[in-house]
């Protein structure tokens, strides 16, 4: 067998020259030191990414896209298919889950500034993925034609016509159509299910092969120490067995959560009904509805939407760019100020969160 | 010589560049066309009619359709009849009438408008679109005004 085994092997490494990258993966290691448990949160978002694959290929087999077949076909699927509801539930589940394994691996890769050089391209591709999870989940927020989801797309999409010049075409185009439609569930369901995971491949496939060539990101501190006080563990197994446990104790909690707290379906979007109340965007979103909320309608000449879009997008983009602005951290320095700002963002968005949910 | 042919390499250089260009513009064009939904023929509505003045209680509110957009019908307490398209200025969500709180209500935003449908507190900017409501008979029609 172990014979059998070289051969193969040898047959590939003939062709394909793959010793040199297996022997460059058995020397990967991991460096150990107290906050090495952020390194794990990359590789919860990645299972999580890979749960919410299969078990959306799974929903897509009963799934018809429609005014007329969504919400029933989803109705259909968790009273009438054998485990629909559950599959319906870990996909929620891990999809809300996934974007706050996201959000965390983002945090902790800023707080440890394991952005900084060699490692710029590696934030710009995970900060993308941010971004296009973020589209998935408003994506697929509709694609029920309940209720809450037809006037939170009404909203988000609505926020896009308030950028003047070409907002209103722009959201035309969104909405494949003036209003809120069965046209406006096609194209949210193609870019969901064709034009998103395309993409996200992609950018995930770019996003691991840098961190697979860098190795992971030791923290700044580190540079002053001797190397023998450097303390690393290998990648295989160790870190890797290390993994899998906690993707399999991630698998539980999903499991729990399904069984305990399934997904609602609520009542089916009727155009021509009143915004319930109560109504929210998803819980990644409440941070700048309630920034929204509190907006006056018009700051300095600018209606009140735009202002806070325009906002959000300048701090994103400063976000996205921290690598290029942060030259401090680069040279070795300790640099305060991006902690003060990382804090200042986190601590805005725990609020504003919490004050979404209790200020109704 | 030399410069002679360097020159008649940068135009044969130019001709491909914008060659190129027209040839990814025509490639673009048709696509981003085909993302622009075409637009629908909609029958303009004009008036409409809604039902019999006792189908609505007093210090009610009601939604009805006018054409694709809803409207909404009020029935004050003193029985007086008025319509509003229910489409919040704010955000395009749908309002509805509060009895608790005499007013127009959008939940989307808590943005309120009076029975006038004039914005009174929170993000709306604008008033309600108001619709002229006619009662011939016993039967309540309502059209746009102007």
């Amino acid at each position: 067998m172990a014979k059998f085994g070289e051969k193969l092997f040898n047959w590939f490494d003939e062709r394909y020259k793959i010793r040199g990258f297996i022997e460059f993966m058995s020397h990967k290691s991991v460096p150990q030191h107290r906050h090495s448990i952020w390194y794990y949160f990359g590789g919860v978002s990645l299972f999580l990414f890979i749960i919410q694959v299969i078990t959306g290929i799974l929903l897509l087999l009963y799934y018809r896209v429609g005014e007329d077949s969504s919400y029933e076909s989803v109705q259909f699927i968790v009273s009438k298919v054998k485990f629909g509801w559950l599959i319906r539930s870990i996909y929620s589940w891990s999809a809300n889950l996934m974007i706050l394994a996201v959000f965390i691996h983002m945090f902790s890769v800023y707080f440890t500034k394991a952005y900084r050089k060699p490692r710029e391209l590696t934030w710009v591709t995970g900060f993308l993925l941010l971004t296009l999870s973020l589209t998935f989940g408003f994506s697929g927020y509709l694609l029920p034609w309940n209720e809450l989801a037809f006037f939170a797309t009404k909203v988000g999409t609505e926020i896009i016509g308030s950028i003047p010049v070409i907002g209103k075409e722009l959201l035309i185009i969104v909405r494949g159509g003036e209003d809120v439609t069965g046209a406006t569930l096609s194209r949210f369901f193609g870019l969901h299910v064709a034009i998103l995971p395309g993409i996200f491949t992609v950018i995930l496939f770019i996003h691991l092969l840098f961190v697979q060539i860098q190795g992971m990101s030791e923290p700044p501190e580190w540079e002053k120490l001797p190397p023998e006080k450097r303390k690393y563990i290998p990648f295989f197994p160790n870190f890797l067995l290390r993994d899998l446990l906690l993707w399999l104790i991630i698998l539980n909690i999903l499991a729990i959560l399904a069984v305990f707290f399934p997904w609602d379906l609520g009542k089916k979007a009727d155009p021509f009904a009143p915004a319930p109340a109560g109504i929210k965007p998803e819980w990644y979103f409440l941070f700048m509805y309630q920034t929204l909320k509190l907006l006056p309608p018009k700051v300095l000449f600018i209606e009140g939407e735009f202002f806070g879009v325009l906002v959000f997008t300048i701090a994103g983009i400063l976000w996205l760019l921290v690598p290029f602005w942060d030259v401090k951290t680069e040279k070795g320095y300790r640099n305060r100020l991006i902690n003060y700002i990382g804090l200042f963002v986190l601590i805005y968005m725990i609020t504003m969160t919490i004050l979404g949910y209790v200020l109704s | 010589m030399e410069n002679q042919k360097s020159s008649r390499r940068n135009f044969l250089g130019y001709i491909l560049g914008f060659g190129f260009l027209g040839w990814f513009i025509s490639v673009l064009y048709p696509i981003v066309r085909y993302i622009i939904p075409p637009k629908m023929p909609e029958a303009k509505v004009k008036s409409i009619k809604v039902g019999k003045v006792d189908d609505f209680k007093p210090g009610t509110g009601t939604i009805f359709k006018f054409g694709n957009k809803p409207g909404i019908l009020l029935r004050l307490e003193s029985g007086e009849f008025r319509a509003f398209s229910a489409v919040c200025t704010h955000l395009d969500c749908t309002v509805q009438y509060r009895g608790d709180m005499k007013a127009i209500w959008c939940a989307c935003h808590n943005g309120v408008y009076d029975l006038n449908g004039r914005n009174i507190s929170g993000p709306p900017p604008r008033p309600l679109e108001a619709f002229r409501v006619i009662v011939r008979g016993d039967e309540i029609y309502i059209s746009k005004e102007g």
